[in-house]
């Protein structure tokens, strides 16, 4: 019965398998649709989140416009399909998108074994925790036997388990399918602990109804690198992905913005004219046009601009730049030239 | 001519085997076979290389592997030292916990609603009819959500909690109850108490051959509980009471100690219960209407009453048509149990197909793995069910 039963399967799922070969052009694909298929969070102040009238913004979209401006010359031709953690990476494999920008941390298992490519770090994370502050909790470590909201499917999950056993402290997850329900948990007092990701605490906490009542703990018990991620074996499109990040990330150490970069096509500066094309043809060796960076830099904005718009000090999440400075301010963000 | 004629008869007996209708068909058959099981071989053969040229690793080895996450509820020993394999069966259980709690209490609930609709006291039957009514047409996945939120917001925190005595706790971390601590020589008490149903379904075949025989009927009911409660019972007293409780304590952060029922099982089991009785509730009506009148007469005739009216000439005879769509209320609910990821109860579903799943990113196997519990769930009830169903199938002379 059992074996009956997995040949049925095998081929129900093979017809998804069999259309994942025929996929390997993905720069082509996107080109002949006209837009760019992105694969975001189902609602995550300051990375991705849909307005009133269906607009995404956040960091996560705008690397995803970046990168649809660089192959298609335009930032608003993406189709943004909201997963939750457990449906991301299947949806990606399948080619339901094109590109998966979802606060996603890049770890070694996800890269070895899911088929998938990371193509860069946008934001540097650690998982925090969040409780409420009339617990008077000032430190992880006196946690132990409370009931922790967490995302399913997250790395997020594996940490607090590692954490705790590390420190015998004991605990009780309480797993919930996307991160609005889990701050509804935390908030209806289901559990003592929200844990997640720090920017996404902070995120979250903009959700409460008095965000006051809560508290982020200072300690950060992990690395999560964020960044986009692609389909392995298309070579082509995970270079157009990683060198969109490092053109967005060159751009603010050049001082190339989205207002000044028309006029800096014509700067002295060898390193600037080869970024927005006017030296050298580093976009066709990417396959694309010349001008693939001018367009991302001038309708997206450089990595300062995204940060500063999405997640910096005036938005309610209120994030200093902190890690996620340039390397020459502090920061660890460095990338390679385009050279 | 007669020559013409034996030719045309040997050539009608024994056509030539590519015109013979018989060989054609099984020929024709074992073509279809062929095709279909070269398609499903290729099928799989096809997946598999693709998954494996695009870097998608596959195979069962990952379920010896260590799972390094917790899980809320289980019933068995698990932390996060275990391995996926060991997830699988703690969601399998926590299915199968709510999907048996369900079937009984659904079974329960739908018999006195199904009932209650039939009583000649209006009151009675519309309210059962209003609530079969309103249960049976909401969606199910919006009656979990509305237990899960209706339980979650309306009980207090676990400082303040409702409580029975010192020994009974309800907060919005789910139910307390004191857990047994089993002494020496619990396991007699066990012993005497499987003696006693034992001797219950002896007494029951005994005092059935006497009604026979002599006419005189047994008290059979009292007798048994009687047994089943005073066996053990002495056996418990004798032996000085082997079983003290531990009960739940107001730690830092929630209760400790005792046993925890979590509330998203209760919301979960409340939902699937409310909505399956409804259905058993008019799948029992209909069993009971389709009971032709003239047997209530003839049990009215002989002086019988209305209880034993209805337990021993209708609900038996209702029985056979109730039977085959109570099972499958049965196989309904229990596949209806993997809605509760919606609400976070640790099942199947929510731990194996989704966090075990998300972890190890081998999807095939993970959801051929679910479908073939569901699978053999559902077969096994139906099995069950089936035998049942024969045993009080008329037996037509």
């Amino acid at each position: 019965m059992f074996q009956k039963t997995l040949g049925v399967i095998a081929a129900a799922g093979a017809v998804a398998i069999m259309s994942v070969a025929a996929n390997a052009g993905t720069l082509d694909d996107v080109k002949k649709k006209g837009m760019l298929s992105c694969g975001v969070s189902t609602g995550l102040p300051g990375f991705s989140l849909p307005d009133k009238t269906n607009k995404w913004s956040g960091l996560d979209v705008d690397v995803c416009r970046a990168v649809a401006a660089a192959v298609l010359g335009s930032a608003q031709k993406v189709k943004f399909t909201p997963l939750t953690a457990k449906e991301r990476f299947t949806a990606l494999q399948s080619g339901e998108i094109d590109i998966l920008s979802r606060n996603t941390t890049w770890t070694h298992t996800r890269d070895t074994s899911l088929g998938l490519n990371f193509a860069g770090v946008t934001y540097y994370d650690g998982q925090g925790f969040m409780v409420s502050k009339k617990l008077g909790v000032k430190s992880v470590k006196e946690l132990s036997g409370a009931a922790v909201c967490i995302q399913a499917g997250t790395t997020t999950e594996l940490n607090l388990a590692d954490y705790f056993r590390l420190h015998g402290l004991k605990y009780k997850s309480v797993v919930f399918d996307t991160s609005d329900q889990s701050i509804k948990g935390f908030e209806s007092g289901r559990c003592d602990v929200l844990t997640s990701d720090q920017s996404q605490l902070y995120a979250l906490r903009t959700k409460l109804a008095k965000p006051g009542n809560a508290i982020v703990l200072p300690e950060i018990i992990s690395k999560e690198p964020l960044g986009p991620v692609v389909r392995q074996g298309d070579d082509q499109w995970f270079n157009i992905v990683k060198w969109t990040i490092n053109a967005l990330i060159n751009a603010e150490e050049f001082g190339i913005t989205s207002k000044n970069a028309a006029s800096m096509k014509s700067s002295k500066n060898p390193g600037i004219q080869r970024l927005l094309g006017t030296k050298d043809d580093m976009g066709k060796k990417l396959g694309l046009s010349n001008d693939w960076a001018a367009n991302a830099i001038m309708q997206v904005g450089n990595y300062s601009e995204i940060f500063e718009r999405n997640v910096g000090k005036g938005t309610p999440l209120n994030i200093a730049r902190g890690v996620n400075a340039l390397w020459s301010q502090g920061g660890i963000l460095y990338a390679p030239p385009i050279r | 001519m007669s020559d013409l004629a034996e030719k045309a008869d040997a050539a009608i007996t024994k056509p030539p085997p590519w015109n013979d209708p018989f060989i054609r068909s099984i020929f024709f058959q074992i073509v279809a076979i062929g095709l279909l099981g070269y398609f499903f071989y290729s099928a799989f053969e096809n997946t598999l290389s693709n998954m494996s040229k695009s870097g998608i690793s596959t195979g069962f080895a990952f379920l010896g592997r260590e799972a390094g996450f917790g899980i809320l509820m289980s019933l068995i020993e698990y932390d996060e030292t275990h391995t996926y394999g060991r997830t699988f069966f703690v969601g399998l259980l926590n299915t199968a916990i709510v999907a048996f709690c369900g079937i009984i209490l659904a079974t329960i609930l739908g018999f006195i609603i199904g009932i209650a609709r039939l009583s000649n006291n209006w009151l009675i039957s519309k309210l059962a009819g209003v609530y079969i009514e309103i249960v049976r047409n909401v969606p199910l996945l919006l009656q979990i959500i509305f237990w899960s939120v209706a339980v979650l917001q309306a009980l207090p925190g676990p400082r303040n909690s409702m409580q029975l005595g010192e020994s009974f706790f309800l907060n919005n971390r789910g139910l307390f109850l004191p857990e047994p601590i089993y002494g020496d020589g619990f396991g007699i008490v066990v012993i005497a108490f499987f003696i006693a149903v034992a001797g219950t379904i002896f007494l029951k075949r005994w005092a059935k051959q006497r009604q026979e025989q002599s006419g005189d009927q047994f008290p059979v009911f009292y007798a048994s509980i009687g047994m089943l409660i005073g066996l053990p019972g002495l056996v418990f007293l004798i032996l000085g009471m082997p079983l003290s409780w531990e009960y739940a304590k107001l730690g830092r952060f929630s209760l400790t100690g005792g046993t925890n029922i979590i509330p998203e099982f209760m919301a979960l089991l409340l939902a699937l219960t409310m909505y399956t009785a409804a259905f058993i509730a008019e799948i029992v009506r209909s069993g009971i209407q389709a009971v032709t009148h003239g047997q209530t007469e003839a049990a009215r005739a002989l002086g019988l009453r209305n209880g034993p009216t209805l337990r021993l000439v209708v609900i038996p005879q209702a029985m056979r048509v109730i039977i085959p769509p109570l099972t499958s209320q049965y196989l309904n609910l229990t596949k209806n149990s993997s809605l509760a990821t919606a609400i976070g109860y640790p099942d199947l579903v929510s731990v194996f197909a989704g966090t075990t799943l998300n972890q190890t990113g081998q999807a095939l196997e993970i959801i051929a793995m679910t479908m073939a519990v569901y699978l053999t769930f559902s077969l096994t009830i139906s099995a069950i069910m089936n035998w049942y169903n024969k045993r009080v199938a008329l037996v037509e002379r």
